[in-house]
């Protein structure tokens, strides 16, 4: 299983009137053949903006100052505008998070979907658009798709029209699909189902899946690995058993800690206390220093270096250097 | 990454300050404070405040501290090209323009302004008791609206000044008879949309009076809706005030508003143009005025648009 | 079915909102008869009235429908309206109202259709070129224009034209009525608020837009940005501009009052302003009418071709939901 994608050092900024904000601050990360790669962290972390530079479909203010995303051997950020028009949808495409206003309210739902295959395959005649739109709809499981071809968004149910949002995405069957927070603006029931259907689809067409979330329950229900993003920066990477069973970062662990246990009745849900950093000015040690019960001192003036903490499994913690082991142990 | 500087001591337990776990990018302020905070931001609408408050200044005193009256007439001076005593010329009678411009804007001004009350009062009241009453009362006064709606309403505003004789007064209540319904409808929107809001609907849980509830919860809050739609009354009333005399139906000589110097400018436009220009370039400030002052007020106080 | 009952509740709608016109226009002309009535003035000065024997008085007051109970007068004017016949203008000697305003009404539609136009083309293209290159140049160009275009009065527009471009600069007629290239400078200046109003509200709703979800999806999708722009956002930010329609067509018929009065168009606004100094009354009358009716048709036409072009909207539940 090779790599297919590969971020290096991905940094955004984002221009706004208040000052730049660096959203994302060097990220790394890679995602292998037919692997689901789950990126974890709370609202302001810089997961969507890391997979938006990623996508080249960055707001007009914001800019990936820095990095490079290597895809099948070359480097996205130096393609041009009409060669990233080329990758979107067809070898790289998107879900987004809230089906209600992801898909364009004016435009029949099959028409949305055949536009994808208009754009990247121009050999396709309007007849074949029209049966491979309705292929993929009955694909993701919408029933009666010729009568749905010709309906509009508002009249399709909130699962029904993320099915259809998953349908415009695999329209082209693309090597990389990044879904971004696919399941949060969705019913408890009905996310169960885009989860399982994301499942079979990958298996069916051989994708890999880049998702977003900051629900670890979908984390465990469909990842391979995971990557954890705090204060634009990745914190801990690793295997999914690893980063649920021996996680090395101190948000790691709170996150685990924060997920209310069904066998534990009773307890008070942890939370973390405090709020994420201002990007605008970030800090210049650990991301996380401000929050974290362990901090020490060279945790607000340096950034840690990846440790490594098993097989395949980083994370960037001033607790696993060795000195500060060395150090607890002694105070014990 | 160079460890040299790092030494034992630093992996000591850090204090974290509590202020530094949250971050609270502002103090909590009032809903003015903070509109006021962002209006001042916004540079043009400052300018066209500055403007504003020089116009109405000039409108005030140009004519008390002037050594003319708007209605002294100079026979050697007809039509005369604005001077160091002239400042604005003078018009077919020999009358000084400078005084009868400000004059002409003090009469635009306080009649839109008094029309501008009068809509805020009329508007204010009609649209809070549909929307507090609702049933039966409600229907029956936004059948009433409805009606009214359907009528242009400068059409209204001339039969009005037709029955009624012309005069600052008549121009006013023609003003004013169509203009409150749009401050009703949405102070009536603005109420029924914040009653369903679960800030309302908190307040009755804690039991708290209706009247405080009014008092408290719905007027505050419907305050930019009001004064939003006051800011764009009033060059509305100004216009329609100067569009009346324009087409010679409205205020008529001696007396001087925006609109009658300017019908009096555009008779001699094609020999005296200055008659027409002056009074034009003022009626035109204050619209443009009012209109960049209206949008600034609307961002500043939108709700929304609080972050 | 599906189809059919939803043609039902079109037709229930439109047969309700007619039903509001009628009432309405039913209180526009009751008021403004009775209101008529009370106004001092006859069609006739009273010199040349008194003069007349009582035979001739009471023949002239027949062929005005004066001579009977005022609320005679009122049942034969709606009976007669019903029929399409407002009566007799007093300035127009012997010349029925309704032929008085239908034959002004060429020139009227002529600079007001021109002038919607104008104001659709430019607005429309000024605010899609502001809303894309928000922040730009184009955009503060366009917002300044806007602000303009609202707060410089009509007549002032018309008169400033009128004088720099008809007169000074001699480049196309004013004055008389020749043709359709006298309608050019009139249009333009009526044309001043329409272009406002459409680049501003165009703008707005178009960087609305552009700030959607489903742009983001459209990118995501490979397209380029002309067809984002044109398929995705143009597409949905044009539409809502049909609503205000209704605001224009009043902004142009008060318009028309005073250009119409300073090119001399032999329009209905000219003869509005004429008739009301002349006090005509059965004239006002007439004009008043046309004007509510032609304004609600218009406003009643809108809400039916939004409902039929915005597939979100449903008629019968009523557009704000």
């Amino acid at each position: 299983m090779g790599k297919i994608l590969e971020v290096k050092n991905l940094t955004v900024h984002i221009k706004t009137h208040k000052g730049v904000v660096q959203a994302v601050r060097g990220v790394d990360f890679y995602l292998n053949e037919q692997e689901t790669l789950a990126v974890v962290g709370e609202s302001g972390s810089g997961k969507s903006i890391t997979m938006k530079g990623v996508m080249g479909i960055l707001p007009k203010n914001g800019k990936v100052v820095d990095g490079s995303v290597m895809f099948q051997g070359n480097d996205l950020t130096k393609y041009s505008e009409r060669q990233m028009q080329q990758v979107r949808g067809s070898e790289i495409a998107m879900i987004f998070q809230d089906p209600m206003t992801s898909l364009n309210p004016t435009m029949k739902v099959g028409k949305q979907i055949e536009e994808m295959l208009k754009e990247h395959r121009k050999e396709m005649s309007k007849a074949d658009r029209k049966a491979r739109a309705i292929e993929l709809l009955s694909l993701v499981g919408i029933s009666n798709p010729e009568a749905r071809y010709d309906q509009y968004p508002h009249q399709l149910s909130g699962g029904m029209r993320q099915r259809v949002v998953i349908a415009i995405a695999l329209a082209c069957d693309p090597k990389v699909l990044i879904a971004d927070e696919p399941t949060t603006a969705l019913d408890v029931t009905i996310q169960a189902q885009i989860l399982d259907l994301m499942r079979d689809l990958q298996k069916k067409i051989k994708t890999s899946i880049i998702i977003i979330t900051h629900n670890l329950g979908v984390v465990a229900n469909i990842a391979d690995r995971v990557a954890v993003m705090y204060g634009g920066k990745l914190v801990e990477t690793g295997d999914v058993a690893d980063i649920f069973h021996n996680p090395c970062h101190e948000y790691t662990k709170g996150l685990l800690r924060s997920i209310p246990k069904a066998h534990e009745k009773g307890g008070e849900l942890q939370a973390i206390p405090g709020t994420p950093p201002d990007l605008m000015e970030p800090p210049v040690g650990c991301p996380f220093a401000a929050r974290c019960k362990e901090t020490m001192i060279v945790c607000q003036k340096y950034m840690p270096d990846y440790t490594d903490c098993g097989k395949n499994h980083k994370s960037a913690c001033w607790m696993l250097d060795e000195m500060a082991q060395e150090v607890n142990s002694d105070e014990k | 990454m160079d460890k040299s500087k790092i030494d034992r001591s630093m992996y000591q337990k850090a204090k974290v300050e509590a202020s530094e776990k949250e971050h609270i990018a502002a103090p909590a302020s009032t809903m003015l404070a903070d509109a006021w905070i962002r209006l001042k931001k916004n540079k043009a609408a400052v300018v066209a405040l500055f403007i504003l408050i020089g116009i109405i200044l000039l409108a005030i005193f140009a004519p008390i501290f002037s050594k003319y009256s708007f209605r002294d007439t100079d026979y050697n001076n007809v039509y005369g090209l604005p001077s160091a005593a002239h400042i604005f010329g003078a018009d077919q009678f020999g009358r000084d323009l400078w005084v009868r411009t400000w004059m002409g804007t003090r009469i635009s001004l306080m009649i839109a302004l008094v029309a501008a009350i009068l809509d805020l009062v009329v508007g204010v009241l009609y649209g809070a008791v549909s929307a507090l009453f609702g049933g039966k009362v409600d229907a029956v006064m936004q059948r009433i609206i409805e009606v009214l709606v359907g009528i242009p309403s400068l059409i209204i505003v001339i039969l009005f000044l037709m029955a009624f004789p012309a005069g600052v007064g008549t121009i006013i209540a023609a003003l004013s008879i169509t203009g409150w319904v749009n401050m009703a409808r949405l102070v009536r929107a603005e109420i029924l949309k914040l009653k369903n809001q679960e800030f309302v609907l908190a307040s009755q849980v804690l039991g708290t009076s209706k009247f405080n509830i009014i008092m408290k919860d719905l007027i505050p809050n419907t305050v930019s809706v009001i004064v939003i739609n006051v800011m764009f009354t009033i060059p509305s009333a100004i216009f329609t005030e100067a569009f009346l005399s324009f087409i010679g139906i409205g205020l008529a000589e001696p007396q001087a508003s925006l609109g009658v110097l300017i019908n009096g400018g555009y008779q001699v436009l094609r020999m005296y143009p200055h008659v027409l220009i002056f009074p034009a370039i003022v009626i035109v400030l204050i619209m443009v005025c009012f209109s960049i002052l209206g949008d600034g007020l609307r961002d500043a106080l939108d709700p929304q648009m609080r972050k | 079915m599906h189809s059919n009952r939803k043609g039902d509740v079109m037709l229930k709608y439109v047969l309700k909102r007619l039903g509001y016109i009628l009432v309405t226009l039913w209180v526009i002309v009751t008021c403004t008869f009775f209101m008529m009535k009370n106004l001092p003035g006859t069609p006739f000065d009273a010199e040349r009235f008194s003069i007349m024997t009582p035979q001739q008085q009471e023949r002239v007051l027949e062929m005005y429908g004066l001579n009977d109970s005022l609320p005679m007068q009122y049942v034969k004017y709606i009976k007669n309206m019903l029929k399409g016949d407002l009566g007799t203008s007093f300035t127009y000697v012997n010349q029925d109202v309704s032929k008085v305003i239908t034959g002004r009404l060429g020139p009227s539609a002529l600079i007001g259709i021109q002038a919607v136009l104008i104001g659709l083309a430019i607005g429309l293209i000024l605010g899609i070129l502001a809303a894309w290159k928000h922040n730009s140049g184009i955009d503060y160009f366009t917002m300044i224009l806007a602000v303009l275009g609202v707060s410089v009065p009509n007549f002032v527009a018309a008169a400033l034209l009128q004088y720099y471009i008809g007169l000074k600069w001699g480049a196309l007629p004013v004055g008389f009525w020749t043709g359709w290239n006298c309608s050019v400078l009139p249009s333009i200046a009526l044309s001043f608020s329409a272009t406002a109003m459409v680049a501003r509200f165009m703008r707005t709703e178009m960087l609305d837009v552009l700030d959607q979800d489903y742009i983001v999806t459209a990118r995501a999708k490979g397209l380029s940005q002309m067809k984002v722009l044109m398929r995705h956002a143009v597409r949905n930010s044009i539409l809502p501009v049909v609503t205000i329609l209704g605001p224009i067509v009043v902004n142009l018929m008060t318009g028309s009052l005073a250009v119409e009065n300073i090119f001399s168009i032999p329009g209905i606004g000219s003869l509005f302003v004429d008739c009301i100094k002349a006090n005509d009354y059965p004239v006002i009358m007439g004009i008043t009418i046309f004007y509510a009716a032609f304004y609600m048709l218009i406003v009643l036409l809108v809400d039916l071709a939004y409902s039929l072009i915005d597939p979100r909207i449903r008629l019968a539940k009523g557009k704000e939901s």
